[in-house]
């Protein structure tokens, strides 16, 4: 049982103060085993608070990131799931869900976490699962109205992925949670 | 040389001890027997011990002790007159032979006790009987340790309302009359140690001196422990007494002690009530005496007595212990005039704790406070000295921490004239204390006028004031600095656009002072702060009637269009192309063309004449690219002006995959997915055989530099593109075009000078299962499908 918290689009401080006072309590270091982050953090002190709630902290490049070192993708392995990763104003149209499968197929893994539109979304296709943890702080999007702050939390257990999403309505945190799982085909590569 | 004189003294301690236990021998012998002559005698000698003058306080304490234990059991002695025979009258004319005044004393002293005890006389008479006779000791060491003898053994003996002793003549009066007496002759003893013999170090004096200050001390103690001192008798005859002595012995030591001890002593409720009293003894101590910890010390234990007493709030009222206590202040650092900056700055730091205690809903008092902080700080010079400043930023923090609604500091108005005079370091650390405060209680500043003000205290941060060197800060300070401002920007709110506007004009005046090395931090929270305005009022419908000047769209679009053309100045051409862009977004939701077209057009300007750097055009033209993709107010002509424009900067990238990517990203630009999106089949086609045709020629490229031709990426990624358009429905992309592509790949795949790329293989393969999967769906994606092999 491995929890991973994908989390992104937080644009401290251009757009927002900073996270949810509810999230901030529930988010405490020790029981989250990886962190991917979709980007737009934006500054240092994010990073470093989301570097103190877990030090397997991955991050790709948001267009507003101070850090211009992050990568524009990144592909990681956790148990039996391949993650990809992609903060997402790179696929366009953006929000797309055909073209974030096509760059699913591309990095080739069973999950692929992008943000950039603020906007929840868990969406299981031909070649697996892409996930949108919307925004942290609720930021402001030109791209969606009324954006509620969410995060998502993944518990890859073998096969299973369970995705929990929380979303901040109306000063509640709500908590849904949806499941995937991966067949146990292994993927073959014929080199030609 | 001073370890032979503690070596002395432990000898002559030793001596003592030795003789006090060698004539308690025989005193105790004589006790037995009941012999009267011979307990005297002895007892005598042992208290001869006591005449020493060789001992240090802390030395004389220990043989004053044994002294004391073996008067006990004379005492016990001298009460059964069975035993010795001599009635306690004719016992108490007895000891008086005794031949040296100190042996005498004591001896005195400890029949006295026994005296009372019998009745026999009023405790009244024998009481000033002995605190008279103790006179007769003026060393001040033995004095003091005889006296203290007297107020153990007469403390039973006080003739206190309730007491035994009390009768028709003996009254409390008298019993506190007697202790006020040998108060004050301990004093004066205690007091003129410090003149006594020859001239001993400094340091080693005061030592001395507070060993002994709780025999002193004690006497109030006393006072304090007696009954019948009710708050009338306390304020008419005790504390006028003790003040009297107080200050008349024109001692540091003491007078810092017993202001002290006075204060600790006697009930809170005593205090509040004699605060005049007390407070008018501070101006006439000396000038050397610690007087703001006293004063502090007072201030403390009243606020404490009116946090655990809440029903005690309005008698703070009435006596006015504000205005004494602030009078008292004012005339104490008036009176000693070389006090330190430092020193009249804590004690307002107390007043001001004592205020925000007692008194929190009375602003006016907490203003006074501050106003007189900025009446002594003014006309002297920036305060340099750091623990003043320390005591500053402390005053100003305190009204903070109590009241976490931040507005209701922002109403003070010497607020802001207590920050001018610090430095201009400190004078940023409290701007972010007062920020910190704010974000901590989530507070919301929520009127241009209440904004206007906290800019106003927070302006050493918002701007260089006058005399920082620029290059004395530190960067990573100063970048915390700015982010917590461009936090704070988004604590100003108000629901009411009108004011919310006032708002952010207001924070616009003010960062638009900061120079270029603070606009790329604070110019991205006011754009954001704005458009979300804008939002709001797109969501409003119609006009606002009434309003004089309402707050329209339009009108932030030209606010904003001036604030980002200041980031030009830093300048910062990718973060300006960024908020332009933003806001185009926003002028198409408000449906106004032409300002969406002059924000693209900005962008662009941006994009082709500061742009330089490849990487960022890249990631600057795909923006361009999803922007322009999103825009459906664009007219025919001005929407192909800019999809003409984004096209050709596409083909223009420096690395042809780069190029080849942003043109097909272009082919979006020709087909929106909503019902009246356009759905330009062909323009489409070309953009993505255009990109066909930079991804060969990028592979062309790839052979002739380094002998092998590159992944098949660029060309997976195009037919995915192909794939996208053909389940769309455009009618350009054909099956076979689909079909022609995959051959090509397969066939530049086994291509035997290209590089394996494990990568792209899978890709392809993964391509392939999905056109395979969409075959197996059946109906009418399984028949376009089909043809595909």
């Amino acid at each position: 049982m491995v929890l991973v918290l994908a989390i992104g689009d937080l644009h401290i401080p251009h757009r927002a103060p900073d996270l949810p006072a509810k999230f901030k309590s529930m988010l405490v270091p020790g029981k989250i085993q990886h962190i991917i982050c979709t980007g737009n953090l934006c500054i240092k002190e994010v990073h470093d608070y989301l570097k103190s709630l877990c030090p397997s902290l991955h991050i790709t490049r948001g267009e507003y990131d101070e850090d211009a070192r992050y990568p524009e993708t990144k592909t990681l392995t956790i148990g039996q799931f391949k993650l990809g990763l992609c903060h997402g104003h790179q696929v366009v149209p953006w929000g797309d869900l055909d073209s974030l499968a096509m760059l699913q197929r591309q990095l080739d893994v069973d999950i692929l976490v992008s943000g950039h539109t603020h906007q929840f979304k868990a969406y299981k296709h031909e070649a697996g699962v892409v996930i949108n943890p919307g925004s942290a702080t609720g930021a402001y999007s030109s791209i969606t109205y009324d954006v509620n702050p969410s995060f998502v939390l993944m518990d890859i257990d073998g096969l299973r992925v369970v995705v929990y999403v929380y979303e901040l309505i109306d000063g509640e945190v709500k908590v849904d949670k949806i499941d995937f799982k991966k067949t146990a085909t292994a993927t073959t590569h014929s080199a030609h | 040389m001073i370890s032979d004189a503690i070596e002395d003294e432990e000898k002559w301690l030793a001596e003592g001890i030795a003789g006090i236990q060698h004539n308690a021998f025989y005193m105790h012998r004589a006790l037995d027997s009941n012999n009267l002559r011979e307990a005297l005698k002895y007892s005598a000698q042992l208290l001869s011990e006591l005449r020493t003058s060789r001992l240090s306080p802390h030395k004389y304490y220990d043989l004053y002790m044994r002294a004391f234990d073996e008067l006990r059991r004379l005492e016990m002695f001298f009460k059964d007159e069975d035993k010795h025979g001599c009635s306690v009258v004719d016992l108490y004319e007895l000891v008086q032979h005794a031949g040296n005044i100190l042996p005498r004393l004591y001896l005195l002293c400890t029949v006295g006790s026994v005296y009372i005890k019998s009745k026999e006389a009023p405790a009244k008479d024998v009481l000033k009987d002995l605190v008279e006779m103790c006179r007769g000791v003026q060393h001040p060491l033995r004095g003091l340790f005889l006296r203290s003898y007297l107020a153990q053994v007469s403390r039973d003996k006080l003739p206190d309302i309730g007491s035994e002793y009390e009768g028709d003549g003996d009254t409390v009066n008298d019993a506190v009359e007697f202790v006020l007496q040998n108060f004050a002759e301990m004093n004066k003893l205690w007091v003129r140690m410090q003149h006594q013999g020859p001239i001993m170090v400094k340091d080693k004096l005061e030592k001395e001196r507070n060993e002994l200050r709780d025999l002193v001390g004690k006497n109030l103690h006393v006072l304090s422990q007696i009954e019948g001192v009710d708050l009338e008798m306390y304020k008419d005859t005790v504390l006028p007494r003790v003040l009297e002595q107080v200050v008349n012995c024109k001692d540091e030591l003491a007078q810092y002690y017993l202001m002290d001890c006075i204060i600790q002593v006697f009930p809170d409720e005593y205090h509040l009530q004699t605060l005049e009293i007390l407070l008018g003894a501070c101006p006439q101590l000396q000038p050397t005496v610690d007087v703001k910890t006293v004063l502090s010390q007072l201030m403390e234990r009243l606020s404490n007595y009116a946090a655990s007493s809440p029903e005690v709030l309005p008698e703070f009222l009435h006596v006015e212990a504000f205005t004494k206590l602030s009078s008292a202040i004012g005339k104490v650092i008036a009176a000693q005039v070389d006090m330190p900056i430092v020193g009249a700055i804590t004690l307002y730091v107390s007043l001001l704790t004592f205020t925000l205690r007692v008194h929190p809903d009375r602003l006016d008092y907490v203003d006074q406070v501050l106003g007189a902080c900025v009446k002594k700080l003014s006309g002297k010079a920036k305060l340099e000295d750091s623990k003043a400043t320390k005591q500053v930023v402390a005053l100003l923090s305190a009204p903070l921490e109590k009241y976490s609604d931040i507005v209701t500091a922002l109403t003070l108005s010497n607020y802001p004239r207590v920050m001018d005079h610090l430095d201009n370091g400190t004078n940023k650390i409290m701007a972010m204390v007062i920020i910190q405060s704010i974000m901590k209680n989530n507070t919301r500043v929520s009127t241009a006028e209440k904004v206007e003000v906290l800019f106003e205290l927070i302006k050493g941060l918002i701007k260089d004031l006058d005399g920082t060197p620029m290059h004395e800060l530190d960067e990573e300070d100063f970048k915390e600095e700015q982010n917590s401002v461009a936090r704070l920007i988004h604590m100003l709110y108000n629901d009411d656009p009108e004011e919310m506007l006032k708002i952010i004009c207001t924070v616009r005046k003010h960062i638009m002072t900061g120079g270029s090395t603070r606009l790329p931090f604070t110019v991205p929270p006011l754009v954001f702060s704005a458009l979300q305005l804008v939002r709001r009022l797109q969501g409003q419908d119609g006009d606002v009637a009434g309003e004089e000047d309402p707050a329209t769209p339009k009108k932030i679009f030209q606010l904003l269009n001036q604030t980002i053309e200041s980031l030009s100045s830093v300048p910062s051409p990718e973060l300006a192309l960024r908020l332009y862009l933003q806001c185009a977004e926003a002028a198409n939701d408000c449906d106004v063309e032409p300002v969406a077209y002059e924000f693209f057009t900005q962008a662009f300007v941006l994009y082709e004449e500061e742009v330089a750097d490849s990487k960022a055009q890249v990631t600057a033209i795909h923006l361009i690219i999803g922007t322009l993709q999103k825009m459906n107010v664009f007219g025919v002509e001005n929407r192909d002006t800019l999809t003409h424009k984004a096209t050709g900067y596409s083909a223009k990238l420096l690395k042809k995959p780069d190029q080849c990517r942003a043109v097909y990203a272009c082919s979006h630009l020709f087909w929106v997915d909503d019902q009246d999106g356009i759905k330009d089949g062909e323009r489409v086609l070309l953009c993505l055989k255009r990109s066909l045709r930079i991804a060969n020629a990028a592979q062309q490229m790839a052979n002739v530099t380094r002998g092998s031709s590159g992944p098949v990426t660029l060309f997976v990624e195009i037919l995915n593109k192909y794939l996208y358009f053909f389940e769309k429905g455009n009618p350009q992309v054909t099956s076979a075009a689909i079909q022609g592509l995959v051959e090509l790949i397969r066939t530049e795949m086994q291509n035997d000078t290209r590089t394996t790329d494990p990568a792209s293989d899978a890709f392809f393969a993964s391509t392939l299962r999905y056109i395979e999967f969409q075959k197996q769906k059946g109906g009418a994606m399984g028949e376009k499908y089909d043809p595909i092999k």
